[in-house]
């Protein structure tokens, strides 16, 4: 089995967010290559989805920030199923981020074929643009790969 | 001094309508069907009934969603009751919250006999509208759906398959081991009257046949869609002598969220969010897990019930593969039965209720076929998964 791993044709069609005040940092920071984090400015720890508050300290001085791009691989599924007409295999993986213990995205993988993946391998993230050009999606691939 | 409120109510009537595939019926009609028969069955009336509490908020169809069911006020209507109590809501211990609910409403007062149900018509709804609506069906996302659907994490196999994947790499957990939840439970099938997979037995080698959905879960790690109604009486200890029937007591609830109640960030990934609500049980009542004489654990996905297998304390972390492994312990002659009635998987996506309504069914002695040759005494339900998850310790007669 191969599966769809390449930037920009993991899936036919990708459904849109909403952009509101607390999530447009995170759907836009790719413009600059930046995976934008809500951090609290309090107590220093980030969190995920972006919110008005901390949800360790509750100071509302919180706000996105810039993170490394970098984490680990929690764990993944290739997904089969047609959820969307003429998809083909693509794998969805949970992403640790680097700066915090249990600060997870749901993403894609890409450049990496599902036989090489493994628990805890490092990654890295790279954006792929909604083709109306207004948000980015983040997604991983295994540090150093190849885009 | 801690009250243990859910001890004033106890089971005291059961409906199930006709299950099926495309069944041609409104989702009022088999919730009328499901009602109707829980109320008779325990010896009232409509005009007895002063409770009315449903899973979800209902509302969205027979043929358009099939998943929400009438709304409490549709039923109310419907039926014409005269009620003291009522609510629905998605929100909550999973679909256990409509028990809980009414648990509450009987505790302070407020009701004596409370119907709780739960409708789907998703069967007929995937016809009407196609497997594949879903994509669709959304203009922008809002909530948590937005960091997790544009990576085509489009369905709850997709949010559980990496915790299966964890626990395979972490645990040594097998795809032999998991396919014992849906062998068992289709084996039970066998014996269920309204079962789906009733005439279609599966064998080891079948399940490791199945196309992959999201890997490593297949097809008959997920339950069936189907048209349904349950529906429960749930009245105050008080009525008890009037009941035809055994009562069964609601020992203890289990509802609490302490964690984050999220698919991928939950602090631990070896656990799920069933653990507090379990932690919660367990410390409303002396009963132990020792106790428990059959398991009602929610199957929309197989590792769901291996991880509320550890989150009950069954087993530990991680050992879930090791316990169900052969399947003897939880087949229906077993140290611990699960899901006598086929589950979701094997009977249909009865959504919660049909795990209620079991263990209920066999803490009664009334399972027929089916019914346990040791008569349980102490049962435990569980609901849900990911961000909603919620449980239920019944026993047999009424403790203090
Ligand atoms: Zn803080």
């Amino acid at each position: 089995m191969t599966a769809r791993t390449a930037v920009g044709a993991v899936l036919p069609m990708r459904l849109r967010p909403y952009l509101d005040d607390d999530n447009r940092a995170f759907w836009t920071g790719g413009e600059s290559n930046s995976l934008m984090i809500h951090r609290c400015n309090s107590c220093q720890s980030w969190f995920h989805p972006p919110a008005p508050i901390c949800r360790r300290c509750q100071s509302t001085d919180v706000g996105p920030q810039k993170s490394s791009g970098r984490g680990t691989l929690a764990s993944y599924t290739v997904n089969f199923q047609q959820w969307i007409p003429g998809a083909e295999p693509y794998i969805i993986g949970w992403v640790e981020l680097l700066e915090q213990p249990n600060l997870r995205l749901m993403t894609n993988l890409v450049d990496v074929e599902a036989e090489d993946l493994s628990l805890d391998m490092p990654l890295e993230v790279v954006f792929e643009a909604h083709p109306d050009g207004d948000l980015w999606y983040p997604l991983f691939r295994p540090v150093g790969a190849a885009s | 001094m801690t009250v243990i409120g859910e001890r004033s109510s106890y089971i005291s009537g059961l409906g199930q309508s006709a299950v099926g595939r495309n069944l041609g019926r409104t989702e009022m009609d088999l919730t009328v069907e499901a009602i109707s028969t829980a109320i008779a069955d325990a010896g009232l009336t409509p005009a007895d009934i002063d409770g009315l509490v449903t899973y979800p908020a209902g509302g969205n169809g027979t043929a358009k969603g099939g998943f929400g069911g009438p709304s409490a006020n549709a039923v109310q209507d419907a039926i014409g009751l005269r009620l003291n109590f009522y609510s629905g809501s998605s929100d909550g211990a999973a679909q256990l919250q409509a028990l809980v609910n009414a648990c509450m409403a009987v505790a302070t007062g407020l009701a004596k006999h409370i119907v709780i149900y739960r409708t789907v018509t998703e069967s007929t709804a995937q016809k009407a509208s196609g497997r594949r609506g879903l994509a669709g069906s959304v203009a922008e996302l809002e909530g948590e759906q937005q960091y997790m659907m544009p990576f085509g994490a489009l369905s709850a196999t997709c949010w559980l398959a990496p915790l299966a994947r964890y626990h395979m790499d972490k645990f040594g957990l097998t795809r032999e081991q998991l396919g014992q939840i849906a062998v068992v439970s289709r084996a039970n099938a066998q014996l269920t009257p309204y079962a789906l997979m009733r005439g279609r037995p599966m064998t080891m080698d079948d399940y490791l046949a199945a196309r992959m959905i999201s890997d490593p879960l297949c097809l008959f790690d997920c339950d069936v869609p189907c048209d349904a109604s349950t529906a429960l009486v749930i009245s105050h200890v008080d009525t008890a002598p009037d009941c035809p029937h055994v009562p069964i007591q609601i020992n203890a609830l289990g509802s609490a969220s302490w964690g984050r109640p999220s698919w991928y960030e939950w602090e631990d990934m070896a656990t799920f969010p069933g653990r507090d609500p379990a932690a919660q049980m367990w410390s409303r009542t002396d009963l132990t897990i020792a106790d428990v004489d059959s398991a009602h654990i929610y199957d929309g996905f197989s590792i769901i019930t291996t991880l509320w297998l550890e989150a009950l304390g069954v087993c530990g972390t991680g050992e879930a593969g090791a316990y169900i492994e052969g399947g003897h312990r939880i087949s229906r002659d077993g140290e611990l039965p699960l899901n006598t009635n086929g589950g979701q998987l094997s009977s249909g996506r009865l959504h919660g209720f049909g795990h209620l309504h079991e263990a209920a069914l066999q803490l009664r002695g009334e399972a027929g076929e089916r019914q346990l040759a040791k008569q349980p005494e102490v049962s435990v339900v569980t609901n849900g998964a990911g961000s909603t998850v919620g449980c239920a310790l019944l026993t047999r007669g009424l403790l203090s």
